[in-house]
C-alpha cells in the first residue's frame, strides 16, 4: 500500500471516507515526513499542535457522516498566507515574529472544508524570486536530483517550499500563489500540479500583497483531480476582497471526464524562443501529439506582443510592490532597526527598511519608486500599462477565433542549480517567460508535468484557458495528463 | 536613460531605504540593467491604446454605509514593536 503522506487528496479523501486509516494517521505520517525532511527546508513554521487539533476535529467528523470535501486532508501553506496566531512572515525578516490576529480567507475555506493544517512553507521574499533564493529562511533544496549527482537544485519560485513539499510527499497539497509564474515555475520543476486561477476567482484578502493587480492564489497538488478539488475550496466571492469575482463556484472535479475531442488547442508561435533548449521544444510537440490523438484540433495562432510581456511586468509589478511594501515602516507590525541618538521617524523607517529586506525586495521597490516619480511616470508606468492593454487583447483575439485553450511549454529550462544565476536580476526573471503573460491578462493557467529530461528532471507543459473557464481548462490538462502518464516521483535521499 | 549615482540616492531615500553611500554604484549599475531591459517597451506602437487599470472588467461591489467592524485595539496593538497607552509609539515627529 502507498504511504499515508504519498496518497493523493482523492485517494486519501476515499480511503478516510471507507474508514481505511484515520484523519489522525493521515496527519501523523506527514508529520513524520517533514520531521524527515530537515534538509529540503520546506517547511519553516510546522503547526503540529494545529494539525492534530484539526485531524481529531476531522475524525469526529467523519464519524458524524458530517464531512466537507476536504474532511482530514493535511495541507501546507505558503508563508504569503496569513493565518490567525501563526508566523506569517512572507519569507521577510521584516515580518519577524508577526502573528496576524486574522485567516486569510482562502485558508480559511480550506479549514471550514475539514482540511487540516501542517504548517508553514518556505517562499521568495514576498514571492519576488524564481529559485527561492531570497528567502530570508535560506533556498529551499528541490528533491530532485540529476541521477546520482548530488549537486544542490532549486524547486523553482516564489512557491518553491510548496513545490518541494507536494513533490517529497509532505503534505498531500498546498497552496500557493502566482503573480508571474511563481506557482506554475516551480510546480514544472518538481514534477506536480500548480493551477494559477482566473483572476479574481479566489479572495486576496489575507494574503501578503506583492502586486494586486496580478496577484492570485492556487493550488499545487499531485494531480489535475487534486487541483479541481482544492480549487473548489478556495475559490468563491468575498465581500473583503472587492476584485474578487461574484460568480458561482462549479464543482471543478465533476468536470473532468476527459472528452477534449473538438477542442481547438492554440499553438503560439511567439512562444518558440530563440535559444530554447531541444528537449523542451521536443516535449511541446508530444504534448501537441497527446491533445490531438485525444482528438482535440490543434491550430497555430499568433500572440504578437508576448515579447513585451516580461518587460511590461518588471515595471508593473514593481510599481505595485513599491506602494504595497510601503506599510512596513517598523510601526504596526514586523521588525523595527534599533535607533542611533536623534533618529526621527525617517531615520526610523530608512533603517528598518534596510535591515528588513533583502537585496531583490529593495531592488524593485526601487525600480517601482522610480518608475512612478514624476517625469518618469508616462514613459515607463503609463506605457507599461497600456502594452499590457495590448497582450491582453491579443488573447481575446484569438479567444473569440475559437481558441478554446493554448498550449505552451511551462519553462524555459528543467530545475537550475542553486546560486547559478541568483546574481543576475534580468536573467533570473526570463524564468517567467511564459507564464508572465497569463498574469498580465487575467487568465487561468495550469502547468501539467509532462516527462523527464536527459538528466531525469521533471519537464512540465502549459495550457491558458479563457477567464472564468477553469473547469474546462482543468478538463484539458487532465486529458493531457492521462497522455503523458507521468508518475515519476524523485528518490529520497533527504 | 542611464542612472547616476544621485538618482539612485534620491530614489533610494524616496522609497526610505537606507543605502550607504559605498553601495550606491552596484545599485546604480543594477537599475540601469533592469531599465536597459524595461526599454524594449520604447518599441511598442502605443497610440490611441487605454491603459489597463484592471484586468476584469467589473463594477465594483457597494454595500451599506454602515459600520460593521471595531473595537479591536488590543488585536490591532498586539504586533506592534512599540505600543503605548493604546497607541502606536514612534520616534518624536514634530520639534
Amino acid at each position: 500500500m502507498t504511504a499515508l503522506n504519498a496518497l493523493t487528496v482523492a485517494a486519501a479523501r476515499d480511503g478516510l471516507r471507507a474508514g481505511e486509516f484515520t484523519a489522525a494517521e493521515l496527519t501523523e505520517a506527514c508529520l513524520t515526513a517533514i520531521d524527515a525532511a530537515g534538509a529540503l527546508n520546506a517547511v519553516v513554521h510546522p503547526t503540529p499542535d494545529i494539525a492534530r487539533d484539526h485531524a481529531a476535529a476531522a475524525d469526529a467528523r467523519l464519524k458524524d457522516a458530517d464531512a466537507p470535501a476536504l474532511t482530514g486532508i493535511p495541507l501546507g501553506i505558503k508563508d504569503l498566507f496569513c493565518t490567525r496566531h501563526v508566523a506569517s512572515q512572507a519569507g521577510s525578516r521584516i515580518l519577524e515574529g508577526f502573528r496576524p490576529e486574522y485567516e486569510s480567507t482562502v485558508t480559511r475555506q480550506l479549514w471550514e472544508s475539514g482540511a487540516v493544517m501542517l504548517g508553514k512553507l518556505n517562499m521568495d521574499e514576498f514571492a519576488m524570486g524564481s529559485s527561492n533564493e531570497t528567502s530570508t529562511y535560506g533556498p529551499v533544496t528541490n528533491p530532485w536530483r540529476r541521477g546520482n549527482d548530488d549537486t544542490a537544485l532549486t524547486p523553482g519560485g516564489s512557491s518553491g517550499g510548496s513545490a518541494a513539499a507536494v513533490a517529497a510527499d509532505l503534505c498531500l497539497a498546498a497552496t500557493g500563489t502566482d503573480t508571474g509564474g511563481s506557482i506554475r515555475q516551480p510546480a514544472a520543476f518538481v514534477g506536480i500540479t500548480g493551477l494559477k486561477p482566473t483572476y479574481g476567482r479566489c479572495s486576496r484578502w489575507g494574503i501578503v500583497a506583492f502586486a494586486s493587480s496580478l496577484d492570485q492564489a492556487g493550488p499545487m497538488t499531485k494531480d489535475v483531480r487534486d487541483a479541481a478539488i482544492l480549487l473548489t475550496a478556495m475559490a468563491g466571492h468575498d465581500p473583503l476582497d472587492s476584485t474578487s469575482a461574484d460568480l458561482a463556484v462549479p464543482d471543478f472535479e465533476a468536470m473532468l471526464t476527459g472528452d477534449i475531442r473538438g477542442k481547438v488547442i492554440g499553438i503560439p508561435r511567439e512562444y518558440r524562443m530563440e535559444g530554447m533548449p531541444q528537449e523542451i521544444e521536443d516535449l511541446w510537440t508530444r504534448g501537441r501529439e497527446m491533445l490531438a490523438d485525444a482528438g482535440a484540433e490543434m491550430r497555430d495562432i499568433t500572440l504578437p506582443h508576448t515579447k513585451y510581456a516580461l518587460p511590461a511586468y518588471y515595471v508593473i509589478a514593481p510599481a505595485e510592490a513599491s506602494s504595497n511594501l510601503a506599510r512596513y515602516d517598523g510601526v504596526r507590525y514586523g521588525h523595527r532597526a534599533r535607533l542611533g541618538q536623534g533618529d526621527g521617524v525617517t531615520e526610523m523607517y530608512e533603517k528598518t527598511r534596510a535591515e528588513g529586506f533583502g537585496a531583490e525586495v529593495k531592488r524593485r521597490v526601487m525600480i517601482g519608486t522610480y518608475v512612478l516619480s514624476a517625469g518618469f511616470y508616462d514613459a515607463y508606468y503609463n506605457r507599461a500599462r497600456k502594452v499590457r492593454t495590448l497582450i491582453k487583447r491579443d488573447f481575446e483575439r484569438v479567444f473569440d477565433d475559437g481558441i478554446n485553450a493554448i498550449l505552451t511549454p511551462a519553462t524555459p529550462s528543467a530545475a537550475f542549480e542553486l546560486g547559478r544565476i541568483s546574481d543576475d536580476p534580468v536573467e533570473m526573471y526570463l524564468n517567467d517567460v511564459f507564464t508572465v503573460t497569463v498574469n498580465l491578462a487575467g487568465l487561468p493557467g495550469i502547468a501539467v508535468p509532462a516527462g523527464l529530461d536527459r538528466q531525469g528532471l521533471p519537464l512540465g507543459l502549459q495550457l491558458i484557458g479563457r477567464p472564468w473557464e477553469e473547469g474546462d481548462l482543468l478538463n484539458t490538462a487532465y486529458a493531457l495528463e492521462r497522455a503523458a502518464g507521468y508518475v515519476e516521483k524523485p528518490a529520497k535521499w533527504w | 536613460m542611464s542612472i547616476d549615482l544621485d538618482t539612485a540616492r534620491r530614489v533610494a531615500h524616496l522609497a526610505r531605504i537606507r543605502v550607504d553611500d559605498d553601495d550606491l554604484p552596484a545599485l546604480a549599475g543594477e537599475f540601469n540593467a533592469i531599465l536597459g531591459f524595461i526599454e524594449q517597451l520604447g518599441e511598442v506602437d502605443v497610440d490611441g491604446v487605454e491603459p489597463m487599470t484592471g484586468v476584469t472588467p467589473m463594477r465594483l461591489k457597494r454595500r451599506e454605509d454602515a459600520v460593521t467592524d471595531g473595537d479591536r485595539q488590543s488585536e490591532i496593538l498586539s504586533n506592534a514593536p512599540d505600543a503605548r497607552e493604546g497607541f502606536f509609539a514612534v520616534p518624536k515627529v514634530v520639534e
